[in-house]
């Protein structure tokens, strides 16, 4: 089992070192030229090559990559060109409000999910299931912006319950911020929690299909005992691995929804970095959330290992 | 009612009337909208009226015109992404399950790695250095897309190469691209089909979702994504604008939606009458 676990991490490693490439790359391969495009309209060749020569991207590739991801292991990601600032300082602030906006809703979403699923697996076919089902279908084919918006509107705008505009600064005590960013946490939470209550609920039916679970009736056992006790903790791995990835969608979908309630997080200095062309900071951004991503997807498979004594075993 | 021999279920009609509606409207524009989609016909905001039959924008702009031309860009962009990422996808998926040895391993990893990525930050990267012009954005989105084609494309002709009249039609002698266009893909349409609906929606929300970060279709070409970034500030006042194109995004996923379910579902009975 260890040996499996290891195995896994050295691929997520190399994944992560992968996307680094990749993001560096993406500036090298593509056949636009960075200095032409932060020019603009005022491209004449000499300041082309005055501009080239300043963000000395006339050296060679792989020493620039080198350079870079050795300052950006210890920290340092260069700095911004857009205001000349250091893109570590800038993005330190946005990392915290877009990591505490995405736990808020995770905390919340995760355990509605599972809770949910199970419910809707216990009572199955009934109008609770039916309804559930047919809400959550919704949720996942209407896109962030008209969730968000929608919620503005009513809770926001009409009944002034929440604020509109997510405005969290850094001297806010907790409560105030947890005030502030609740209506962007839920439209987080609406949009994931369709994918991963529908899956958990999947799960468990199938498990139900299983012997042992027909053995559990058979015994007289009632059946929200039979699917707690005995169908959950098999369905668990899929659940969980369901779960860290719909997490990692958090991590990206968090963009958009930043965007909806100008909230001053990670994807919104990454849209601003890119309608700019500023380079260095699209790639610190593209790395952070690359590796979020990664990340947890290496976290499902390690914790679908771990609860499924079935994958310890290479097959 | 039925359709291509198929009984058509509840929600599938009601998802092929808003495929209809949408496609008809999106054809139709130029005839249909009753004033160009840039024109500027009134003062901003104007509320709806017999002439103006949604109100007019924040430029005085005609919205359900500008929803109409909206539909014609929103899909029609979408449509070509689809269409290109699955001649990429399919073309690499069954030269990767058909070639096999090195050419597999290395297609296929490479593959891997690009799903290990999200394809959202991948297409900031991209459209960081070459700008956003709609050339641009359709060969991104399509290469980012053609990856989850391959996969499918891949697992299908590797199943289907596998069967004894693939075996027969090399042993007769054929080449490669008549066994590919020949054997394999007439087998492979059905599950393919379905996979097309779902990935239209998905380009189909991107796209829109670059437009409403400002990285997608620039002004003042409508597309639907655009126009929710164009009439957000209302959202205070009592305007219901913003909710049009967004509403119009949202009921065309559920219909695409729809139907593709109900195209899963005939594959998978029909499948298991033949079992």
């Amino acid at each position: 089992m260890i040996r499996l676990i290891a195995l896994r991490l050295a691929f997520g490693a190399m994944t992560l070192w992968a996307a680094s490439v990749l993001i560096f790359a993406g500036t090298e391969i593509l056949p636009g030229d960075l200095a032409t495009a932060l020019l603009q309209n005022s491209a004449t060749p000499e300041n082309v090559a005055e501009l080239r020569e300043r963000l000395g991207l006339n050296r060679p590739a792989l020493v620039r990559y080198g350079e870079w991801l050795g300052h950006a292991a210890v920290g340092d990601l260069g700095t911004s060109l857009s205001n000349e600032r250091p893109v570590a300082s800038e993005l330190a602030p946005r990392l915290r409000n877009t990591l505490f906006l995405a736990v808020f809703a995770a905390s919340i979403a995760v355990p509605l999910a599972v809770i949910l699923g199970l419910l809707a697996a216990i009572w199955e076919g009934s109008l609770f299931d039916r309804g559930v089902n047919m809400i959550t279908l919704m949720t996942i084919s209407v896109p962030e912006y008209l969730v968000g918006y929608l919620l503005v509107k009513y809770l926001a705008v009409q009944w002034d319950l929440f604020p509109a505009l997510a405005n969290v600064t850094q001297d806010m005590e907790l409560g105030e911020r947890l005030y502030f960013s609740f209506l962007p946490m839920v439209t987080l939470v609406l949009v994931v929690v369709a994918h991963m209550m529908r899956m958990t609920r999947a799960s468990v039916l199938a498990i139900m299909a299983s012997p042992y679970v027909e053995m559990a009736f058979l015994k007289g056992l009632s059946k929200s005992r039979v699917v707690i006790r005995h169908a959950f903790p098999n369905a668990l791995a899929p659940i969980i691995s369901v779960i860290a990835l719909n997490l990692a969608y958090l991590v990206v979908g968090v963009v958009v929804v930043e965007a909806v309630f100008v909230y001053p997080g990670l994807g919104q200095l990454m849209v601003d970095a890119v309608s700019k062309h500023d380079l260095p900071v699209v790639q610190a951004c593209g790395l952070l959330f690359a590796s979020a991503f990664i990340l947890l997807n290496l976290m499902a498979d390690v914790m679908g290992i771990l609860s499924n004594p079935r994958l310890r075993k290479p097959r | 009612m039925k359709l291509f021999g198929h009984r058509l279920t509840i929600p599938a009609a009601i998802g092929l009337a808003i495929v209809a509606i949408n496609v008809i409207a999106a054809l139709g524009a130029p005839i249909l909208a009753p004033f160009p989609e840039a024109e500027v016909v009134g003062d901003a905001w104007a509320e709806a009226d017999a002439t103006y039959w949604l109100g007019l924008d924040n430029l005085g702009r005609d919205i359900f015109s500008r929803l109409l031309y909206g539909a014609r860009m929103s899909i029609g962009l979408s449509l070509l992404i689809t269409m290109l990422s699955f001649a990429l996808g399919i073309v690499m998926g069954f030269t990767a399950a058909i070639a096999k040895g090195w050419v597999d391993t290395l297609l296929s990893r490479g593959v891997d790695l690009m799903l290990a990525m999200p394809t959202l930050i991948f297409a900031f990267v991209v459209l960081s250095v070459l700008g956003t012009d709609i050339p641009v954005l359709i060969v991104t989105l399509a290469i980012l897309d053609s990856v989850k084609v391959f996969r499918l494309a891949r697992s299908l002709a590797v199943g289907i190469s596998a069967l004894e009249y693939v075996e027969v039609a090399k042993l007769r002698g054929e080449r490669l691209p008549w066994i590919i266009t020949r054997e394999i893909l007439p087998n492979a349409m059905a599950p393919l089909i379905a996979e097309f609906g779902l990935r239209f929606t998905f380009a189909f929300l991107f796209v829109a979702a670059l437009s409403f970060l400002g990285l997608g279709i620039q002004p003042p070409a409508a597309d639907w994504g655009s126009m929710v970034r164009d009439y957000r500030e209302v959202i205070a006042l009592d305007v219901p604008a913003p909710f049009y194109p967004a509403g119009a995004i949202a009921l065309m996923t559920i219909g695409v939606n729809f139907v593709v379910d109900w195209m899963l579902s005939i594959h998978a009975s029909s499948h298991g009458r033949r079992a």
